[in-house]
């Protein structure tokens, strides 16, 4: 019995220069960081403020951190896709034989989805919605960073298949039977499998965490009618990962069977379905998509109020319309697959509802330009990235209903005009939306604002960038590509796909400009800091803190008595200077302790899944045993809490003088 | 300023809506997240149910339910369960009233119901392997295995879960995180019932009617 | 503002780029009522979204902080008549495209036959790794990755994989349809005119996808009669080891004819008859390639 499974040397793919190249690149990177960190002496700093965390602003920006650095990781995977479809035309096979091209399309859109969109909504989640509901941390903040520390191992894992093994060829969804053992016998779909079964019950950690958190410790007096839209949509995202990530776990979990055991849920043998998977994939699949959309539209709600100097225009509808959204989007998954041979009745039924799900979507437009009307635009960055997603998002959210009539589905589905589609809407949406919202929330996150001039350029980069990478993609699709093509014998696609590809090197100049705008800004942030702790005159009850907030963020809960507390106390704040006042009477205050335990199961996850996808069964239990053990030795530990002693309280409190506080 | 307060913003009202009221107290919270948690675990069932569903007729030529099922087995298992969920109430009641001998019965009682279910299950699934009626057999059994063995396997972490319970007991006592946790264990023990309830009528009961 | 001419060229290109060769460039029946429907529904929703576009940029400019001449209405936060109007015009577009989509479902179910004075030609389809086998079954021939159809004909599809899921797609014919092991799927459609028209796979199949295309020769009713005579007089036979051969995994296959069709093979396709057992080399270990 072979002791490493099935790993041995040549799991490492010596003879692919570009692979090697890439890798090596990573590992140097990465060495490099290491090695700066522990030669400065910041180790045990980042252990005890950062890795062992349990604070949900410190938890917030290290799901940003790897959501970004991600991004990069994805964004390549792109360069490289577009590289490879603006050269292999006619006769000529371009740089990436399949083998390696159908692993760079499948890594793109599961990086994009799991390990980009989905830490990037997290993250603004986490590090906001306390702050905004008036409370300290989330309800379970231990729970918080094992969230994340899953996460990142679910990250680790997708990397390590780039140089040991490979990833999946399936595509981000891997279907069966192409997904079977029988038609994929190598360890990319395990990779692919284990990577996101790990990440996803993180994901469903953090989803009971924000329901849990959203409507049973808000702030008192704050009823539900006057928590900030952006909590609203935190509430209804986490209330659809709830619902649907288990649905993703146990559909993963057949699969895994299949393929393990020789069990039969989707072979095409012995009774096997593997339409039954499409369709399990898709029930999680639509939802998915929203929840990664609603905290983004929450965000433009807040920027648009904000930078318009006015609340937010249709409260109760943008309300009602998220949580339609909500329930909607679990009624429309057929739409994904309408060629598949369905009844009319049923593609009608799907159809129907799908166009439906665009009444809301269309409501909260609106709402926005109303924001807009009667207020005093600043054309801030965020405001920039908001109005760039208006007027993008409703040519996507268009194509998006062309999809969603059956008879048009069964002639674009599966081209370029499906993926120009939903990059239509997920880049404004999703994308958009986090830069807005980490621009945004940055000074109040670091005590100092991110440069402009470098967030503008990095605005003008991508939105024409954007445009010049999809909107040939439509026409190819029209002209009768289909998707994930290796090489292509239609010259006259070629033109447009090259267009494509200049528009995937703008947008890298847009990365650059973000890149940049992050060295500038920490180079001068003297000269932007924050000092009041309400840099953009906002409304809600986050502005109210100190820039960066006190680990306890609030040293006296506040108590609600209106929407958009924060706007209403400053407009009352004239009437009530010159009443007397008394000085406040501060209590200690109980926070949870810092713990190991999220970064530990996360390498014990890491242990066990590396090892199940080699088959070393050995260190599968062992990996196992170890995250059993560290849940049993934080189980037992004495200390839950610390208490910060009042008179700290007090000290930090003089030394931040607020103008309104709440 | 944040460091002062005026003298007369104190608001006084009669009536404060449940929604209002600020944040719920840390037991509360802690059972309504593990609530939402159990939800969150009965969809997952759902699925692995729409999957048996689907597959129920797909037995390849190969054994169905009713030829494989043993009602006398089945019911014992459902006696075991159902009793075993009484037993962790009576637990839960001596953690109320803090009587450790009446909180280690209980957990006792329930070991030992739980277990003789599992001890039952693997019996039937052994014999049902014995026989030919492996999961790979079939689609139809393929999804019969995951589905049953997947409640099993919750059945299995809850028996370790109360172990560790009980350890947690003898070394900390009753203390507020501990009481938590028992509360917790308790939810997740009837929540198993509840889906077994389900699964004995679907997968048992409908399996040998049809 | 400044990027609306680029808009403007952007869509002006595409509309005049896309308007060959593909699905906007119909050759039959079903394709044109397809591409008819995208337009017609294109044309409702830009009507609400070229104004909703307008709209948002001239809001954002008119109330830039800098312009003094904008009324600042700080308490405009609700107008229960803009409500209405905020829900009823995605409502009205939505009933209206849904109409459509309901109705359009119906006429162009994909099983459902044309309704056409001739007789419809059976073809039955089996995608493979990675080549489309198309059997004749009442002509009694079979080809591989190639079809030649009579023009102003009705075509009746019966479409299975021998393995992993493919989608069958003419563009400028039809609509696609998923092939499935174990399953048979349905279509109909029709050439017009006489005409070659492309045909590919639409459903990454695996490492041979990108050479999954083929020709559809649309020809006039007596020179398909005159193509089956020929087809029968030379070529292999394909019986179930002829077929055992083409299941077996290849790439970019030239195509060719079969001159005799064992009989019910397709229905011992779908019953997986001829299933092979083996893994097939889909893939291989990245560093064990021996021949790159």
């Amino acid at each position: 019995m072979n002791l490493l499974g099935n790993l041995s040397w040549s799991a490492i793919p010596f003879d692919q220069p570009i692979i090697m190249g890439a890798g090596g690149g990573v590992i140097l990177a990465i060495a490099a960081v290491l090695g700066w960190v522990t030669l400065k002496g910041y180790v045990p700093y980042l252990w005890r403020e950062w890795i062992t965390s349990v604070d949900h602003k410190r938890i917030g920006v290290m799901y940003l951190v790897l959501a970004l650095i991600m991004l990069l990781r994805g964004f390549s995977d792109a360069i490289m896709m577009r590289g490879q479809q603006a050269v292999a035309a006619g006769g000529a096979q371009g740089y990436l034989p399949p083998e390696h091209y159908d692993q760079i399309f499948s890594a793109h859109g599961t990086i994009m989805i799991f390990f980009v969109a989905m830490p990037l909504i997290i993250g603004l989640m986490n590090f906001a919605v306390p702050l905004q509901l008036g409370i300290r941390d989330v309800a379970f903040p231990t729970l918080n960073s094992v969230s994340l520390w899953l996460t990142a191992s679910g990250i680790l894992l997708i990397n390590v298949s780039l140089v040991v093994g490979e990833f999946a060829r399936t595509g981000w969804m891997a279907y069966p039977p192409l997904s079977e053992v029988q038609f994929s016998p190598g360890v990319g779909v395990d990779y692919y499998l284990w990577s996101l079964q790990i990440a996803g019950v993180g994901t469903l950690l953090t989803g009971i965490n924000f329901v849990t958190t959203i409507l049973k410790t808000r702030a008192q007096g704050m009823g539900y009618m006057r928590m900030p839209v952006f909590c609203w949509t935190a509430l209804a995202s986490s209330l659809m990962i709830v619902a649907v990530f288990p649905i993703l776990t146990a559909t993963f979990a057949m699969l895994l069977l299949d393929r393990y055991l020789g069990f039969h849920f989707f072979s095409i043998d012995a009774g096997g379905n593997p339409m039954m998977y499409v369709n399990l994939f898709w029930v999680w699949g639509h939802p998915e998509v929203y929840i990664l959309v609603l905290p983004a539209f929450g965000v433009f709600s807040e920027v648009t109020a904000t930078f318009s100097g006015k609340p937010l225009f249709g409260y109760r509808s943008m309300v009602a319309a998220t949580m339609a959204i909500c329930v909607l989007s679990m009624m429309v998954w057929l739409h994904h697959f309408f060629t598949m041979g369905a009844s009319a009745n049923v593609n009608a039924f799907f159809g129907m509802m799908s166009m439906i799900i665009g009444v809301p979507t269309g409501v909260k437009i609106f709402n926005w330009l109303f924001t807009m009307y009667g207020g005093r635009v600043r054309f801030t960055v965020p405001i920039l990235w908001t109005i760039g997603f208006m007027v993008t998002f409703v040519l996507g959210g268009l194509t998006g209903v062309l999809l969603a009539v059956p008879p048009v589905d069964w002639t674009v589905h599966n081209s370029l005009f499906l993926v120009a589609h939903f990059h239509h809407v997920i880049i404004p949406g999703v994308v958009f939306g986090c830069f807005a919202g980490y621009i945004y929330w940055f000074p109040k996150a670091f005590g100092f604002k991110l440069d402009e001039t470098w967030g503008r350029r990095a605005f003008w980069c991508w939105f024409i960038g954007f445009h010049l990478a999809f909107m040939p993609l439509y026409v190819v699709g029209l002209m009768g590509m289909t998707r994930r093509l290796q090489h292509y014998d239609v010259l006259a696609w070629r033109p447009w796909l090259l267009v494509a590809a200049a528009g995937a090197v703008v947008i890298f100049a847009g990365v650059v400009c973000q890149i940049i705008q992050f060295v500038v800004s920490i180079r001068d942030r003297e000269a932007l800091r924050d000092v009041t702790g309400d840099p953009w005159n906002g409304l809600t009850l986050e502005w109210s803190t100190p820039s960066p907030p006190p680990a306890w963020n609030y040293a006296f809960l506040p108590h609600v008595a209106a929407r958009d507390a924060f706007w209403v106390e400053k407009k009352l704040a004239p009437f009530k200077q010159g009443q007397p006042t008394q000085p406040r009477k501060y209590e200690p205050i109980e926070t949870p302790k810092n713990t190991p335990l999220g970064f530990v199961n996360a390498f014990f996850a890491v242990v066990t899944g590396f090892a199940l996808i080699w088959h070393i069964w050995w260190m599968a239990a062992f990996g196992i045993l170890g995250a059993f053990v560290t849940l049993l030795v934080f189980a037992f530990r004495d200390v839950e809490e610390v208490e910060i002693p009042a008179a700290t309280i007090a000290q930090f409190d003089r030394a931040h003088p607020m103008e309104v506080a709440l | 300023m944040n460091d002062a307060v005026a003298i007369y913003d104190v608001s006084q009202e009669a009536f404060v809506p449940a929604s209002e009221a600020g944040p719920a107290p840390k037991r509360i919270v802690v059972a309504y997240g593990f609530w939402v948690f159990l939800l969150s675990d009965i969809i997952m069932f759902s699925a692995l149910f729409a999957a048996y569903a689907v597959l129920v007729h797909a037995t390849a030529g190969g054994p169905t339910g009713a030829q494989l099922f043993n009602q006398v087995s089945v019911a014992l298992e459902t006696a075991c369960l159902l009793v075993s969920s009484y037993t962790c109430g009576l637990m839960s009641l001596a953690v109320g009233s803090r009587r450790r001998g009446a909180v280690y019965l209980g957990a006792l009682a329930t070991f030992v119901l739980g277990a003789a279910f599992l001890g039952l299950e693997l019996r039937e699934f052994a014999s049902m392997i014995a026989q030919g009626a492996t999961p790979q057999r079939s689609a139809f059994l393929s999804a019969f295995f995951a589905l049953v063995g997947c409640h099993g396997a919750h059945v299995t972490a809850g028996l370790i879960w109360l172990t560790v319970m009980m350890a947690q007991v003898a070394v900390k006592g009753f203390r507020a995180n501990v009481q938590r946790r028992l509360a917790c264990f308790s939810l997740f023990w009837h929540a198993l019932d509840i889906i077994w309830v389900g699964l004995f009528t679907l997968v048992y009961l409908m399996g040998v009617a049809s | 503002m400044r990027y609306l001419p680029l808009a403007v060229l952007l869509i002006g290109a595409a509309a005049l780029g896309g308007c060959s060769e593909g699905v906007l460039d119909p050759k039959g029946p079903i394709a044109s009522a397809e591409r008819l429907i995208m337009l017609n529904a294109t044309g409702i929703m830009l009507a609400i979204v070229i104004p909703t576009i307008l709209a948002t940029l001239g809001t954002a400019f008119w109330f830039r902080a800098s312009n003094l001449r904008a009324r600042y209405m700080p308490e405009f936060v609700y107008s229960g008549r803009l409500e209405m109007l905020v829900w009823s015009i995605p409502i009205m577009t939505v009933l209206l495209v849904g109409g459509v989509t309901w109705i359009g479902s119906y006429d162009l179910d994909p099983p459902k036959p044309l309704t056409s004075a001739v007789k419809p030609v059976r073809i039955q389809v089996v995608s493979l790794d990675w080549k489309w086998l198309f059997i004749y079954p009442d002509e009694g021939v079979a080809t591989v990755n190639h079809l030649t159809v009579p023009a102003g004909t009705p075509i009746s599809f019966e479409l299975t994989s021998a393995g992993v899921m493919n989608s069958f797609f003419v563009p400028q014919l039809a609509g696609q349809i998923y092939t499935m092991a174990g399953m048979v799927t349905r279509l109909n459609l029709q050439a017009d005119h006489a005409g070659t028209y492309r045909g590919m796979s639409s459903n990454y199949s695996g490492a041979g996808f990108s050479d999954m295309h083929f020709n559809v020769d649309a020809v006039p009713a007596e020179k398909f009669a005159q193509w089956v005579t020929t087809t029968r007089t030379t070529g292999p036979v394909l019986d179930a080891k002829a077929y055992a051969e083409l299941a077996k995994p290849s790439q970019a296959v030239a195509p060719y004819t079969y001159r005799a069709v064992a009989t019910g093979l397709f229905g011992g396709i779908t019953n997986f008859e001829f299933a092979s057992t083996e893994p097939s080399p889909h893939t291989h270990h990245a560093a064990q390639r021996a021949d790159k």
